[in-house]
């Protein structure tokens, strides 16, 4: 497979995961800013800081408001995570791809673009409830996942895919746990109050965990719902279950069944090795905070290290005799 | 619901595709009005908007070379089809193989032993002088002797009925994907019409299209692969249609690399060599380092490459020469001159203002012809006489004066009209032709082409940069 069109669908995949996040992050802070106090700032700065983008914020914009923070995480052009932007990203991917995804894929990327571009057009962040447009967003991107897998050949392009939609989606885990762990935990002891169990259900729900992790651990506690979050093996969005599901996928391109050929799979390798013997409660002793900026860091060697081994053109060619 | 009607149609001082002078409705015409006729404007207008959501869920859409900011358009496809007869398609058929294969022999004697240039059938200078003539392809013989292996040649019918061949597209021509999807989009409007008439099938094209480029190499099975630009390219969508649809490669200049002669892809397991380029990069820009120094969409190395025979490239560099406006006034010659045959489907006459007598008619006429630049391509650096301003006309005055080798005239011709939906109303609106050819091993021609429009009321520019939109076009099997 050209290297230039793995590196594309590595980045489609990112791109479509990271707006499914967005947009399901929304929804699950609007719903929650309606039962809280309200006091707006701390309601949506921490989604800001969640996805990284807060600085970006700052320079733009002077106030927190809510129809603001709807606008630039999902519709702003100067926010290149926004969910349009991402999903402008994802169709133009799609498009310098286009003969090796399917057609399915391809006019559900398409569909998805324009959704999104008329409900820019329509200012949809300014009306009483924008959730209808979350869960369309939602929706769209998981029909995608479904058409993915369901037409693509499970070739080389479908598993660098693959690794993207994980790389993102464990960053992401990441993130929320970090941010609202720590914003929780001052009033930890109390959980068990109608509004922190609101608030601790709502950072499960932003990365779909809440009825897995009920029918796993059944009560909300301030320990497993970390744990649950970074260490579960079964639950699809948990960090390990990510990396677990990526190594797998990079172990098939290469052809090797363990060890490591590249340095992609060698760091991938640690750093899933980490998460797979890491004790909940030494995490605690050490930081969580510590722990998880560390992982992300990592996470981020891993992707570079992806490109340099697959997609980098002055490697390949001068790796060839 | 109010039905659709013809009966005010009005075909007006034009050759009209579906009606004659005295209203009758041309027999290949009738099953298609008699269709229209049971519809209401609203289930029409309905199927239109079904057509336009459909090109847009395709990704139908192009970017226009002014807008800066890339706006995204769809080639609007009106869905009421160009029909051809089977008896019109099989003359135009045979036009097109006596001329494309002309066409080629013509190319090869230039590049190699220039007997038509010391037979004086054509001006030394008027070859030496264009800026598609590529002296880096002297000497040079790719497979079959084949230069021009895809061709898109534009032909109209004028108001006499006949058909004029107006354009030959030899270097990358466009549209054949529009001609493909035109095809799959109407099947879902008019089921009933294709049960009823016997349309031939265009579904093949990208079949025969990778048999023609398989067809140019003795390896097998062979590396294919789509030379695009990329995405901002007009024709980007086409380039990737095509790539897929023939299972070829999408590749970019820099996916390419060369190395000891031969052309490799960049993959993620090394390198993978490459065997035939179909490309729709222009000439110019195929390789930096023999030819455009600024070129980012080529690969250093590439002509080379080609020369040596290690890769082809499709079409041959260098096409360009046997497409040049004014080199299209001498075709009928040079048919005769390789052939030895009057030339079937003829050229519309051609003023050549590098000859005097012609530059004299021109600049005397000049409110009558369509001037246009031998150069350009597109419906740019063109005047048409007739609806041009005096300012117009003697800017045009100024630029022929100065360069009289850059411009050819050609007699203003009233285009065919076909009929074309416009809200509640359907009139005739004027058209051309674009068929596809494909010549590998032997001369192959799709029963279909790209039918552009101009939809704007009166105007005669059909190209899609110009306010043209498109149509299908059914060849009929006579019965």
């Amino acid at each position: 497979m050209l290297s230039r069109v793995a590196d594309t669908i590595y980045w489609m995949n990112r791109y479509l995961e990271r707006a499914e996040n967005y947009a399901r992050f929304l929804d699950v802070n609007f719903n929650l800013s309606l039962e809280m106090p309200q006091d707006i700032s701390a309601q949506w700065k921490p989604l800001v800081v969640t996805t990284g983008d807060w600085e970006l914020y700052e320079s733009l914009y002077e106030k927190i408001e809510k129809s603001t923070v709807i606008f630039f995480l999902g519709f702003d052009e100067n926010n290149p995570n926004s969910i349009f932007n991402s999903l402008k990203n994802v169709r133009e991917n799609a498009r310098s791809v286009r003969p090796d995804i399917t057609k399915e894929v391809w006019e559900q990327v398409n569909y998805l673009y324009h959704l999104v571009k008329e409900e820019k057009l329509k200012k949809r962040w300014q009306k009483k409830d924008p959730r209808g447009f979350f869960t369309e967003v939602k929706k769209g991107c998981q029909l995608l996942y479904g058409i993915f897998e369901t037409t693509i050949s499970r070739n080389d392009g479908w598993h660098f895919g693959r690794i993207g939609q994980l790389i993102e989606r464990a960053d992401k885990t990441s993130r929320v746990l970090d941010v609202k762990y720590h914003m929780l935990l001052p009033d930890a002891k109390a959980v068990g109050s109608p509004l922190d169990l609101i608030q601790w259900a709502a950072l499960l729900k932003s990365v779909s965990a809440y009825d897995m992790y009920r029918k796993r651990f059944g009560k909300l506690t301030v320990q497993e719902i970390p744990e649950f979050l970074m260490l579960d093996k079964v639950f699809p969005r948990s960090m390990l279950r990510c990396l677990i599901h990526a190594e797998r996928s990079l172990h098939t391109i290469t052809g090797s069944p363990t060890g490591y050929l590249s340095d992609a799979e060698r760091q991938l390798g640690l750093l899933k090795a980490q998460l797979e013997y890491a004790d909940i409660n030494e995490i605690f002793a050490s930081g969580l905070h510590e722990y998880l900026d560390n992982f992300q860091a990592k996470l981020n060697d891993v992707s570079n290290a992806i490109f340099e081994t697959f997609f980098s053109t002055d490697n390949i060619m001068n790796s060839h005799k | 619901m109010s039905k659709v009607d013809l009966s005010s149609y009005n075909t007006k001082g034009f050759f009209d595709e579906m009606m004659g002078s005295e209203g009758q409705i041309r027999p290949h015409y009738a099953l298609l009005q008699e269709r229209l006729k049971k519809m209401g404007w609203k289930k029409l207008n309905f199927l239109q908007q079904s057509t336009d959501r459909a090109q847009l869920s395709l990704g139908m859409t192009f970017n226009v070379y002014s807008d800066n900011q890339g706006i995204e358009r769809i080639l609007h496809l009106d869905i009421i089809p160009r029909i051809i007869n089977g008896k019109d398609w099989d003359y135009i058929e045979r036009g097109l193989k006596q001329r494309i294969t002309a066409l080629n022999l013509f190319l090869d004697d230039l590049y190699n032993d220039q007997k038509v240039l010391k037979d004086k059938i054509i001006p030394k200078e008027l070859i030496l002088s264009s800026s598609t003539y590529l002296k880096q392809c002297m000497g040079l013989k790719p497979p079959e002797n084949v230069w021009s292996h895809i061709t898109g040649t534009d032909i109209i019918r004028g108001g006499d009925g006949s058909f004029y061949v107006l354009e030959d597209n030899l270097r990358c021509p466009s549209g054949v994907s529009y001609m493909l999807e035109n095809r799959e989009i109407l099947k879902r409007t008019f089921p009933e019409l294709f049960e009823k008439l016997n349309v031939r099938p265009v579904l093949d094209y990208t079949h025969s299209l990778r048999d023609t480029l398989e067809s140019l190499t003795n390896i097998t099975p062979a590396t294919i692969a789509v030379l695009t630009p990329g995405i901002y390219n007009s024709a980007y969508f086409e380039h990737a249609y095509l790539a897929q649809q023939m299972g070829a490669e999408l590749v970019e200049g820099r996916d390419l690399v060369v190395k000891d002669d031969f052309v490799f892809m960049i993959t993620t397991k090394g390198l993978q060599r490459v065997d035939v380029i179909y490309r729709r990069v222009d000439d110019d820009f195929i390789d930096p380092l023999a030819f455009r120094k600024d070129s980012m969409l080529g690969t250093p190395g590439l002509f080379n490459a080609y020369k040596k025979g290690n890769v082809i490239l499709v079409n041959a560099p260098g096409t360009g020469v046997a497409d040049d406006k004014a080199v299209y006034a001498y075709i009928p010659r040079i048919i005769k001159y390789y052939l030895g045959e009057d030339i079937i489907l003829p050229n519309v006459e051609t003023y050549i203002c590098d000859e005097e007598k012609d530059l004299q008619y021109v600049l005397e006429n000049i409110d009558q012809l369509v001037v246009k630049q031998t150069d350009a391509s597109g419906g740019y650096g063109m005047l048409i006489g007739p609806k041009s301003t005096k300012e117009q006309q003697a800017e045009f005055i100024k630029k022929i004066k100065s360069s009289p080798r850059n411009y050819i005239a050609q007699p203003t011709i009233n285009l065919s009209r076909v009929p074309t939906l416009s809200g509640e109303e359907i009139e005739g609106r004027h058209v051309d032709l674009r068929p596809y050819v494909l010549y590998g091993k032997e001369i192959k021609i799709i029963p279909g082409a790209l039918t552009r429009v101009a939809l704007e009321k009166g105007s005669l520019v059909v190209n899609s940069s110009q306010g043209g939109g498109s149509k299908d076009t059914w060849v009929l099997n006579d019965i």
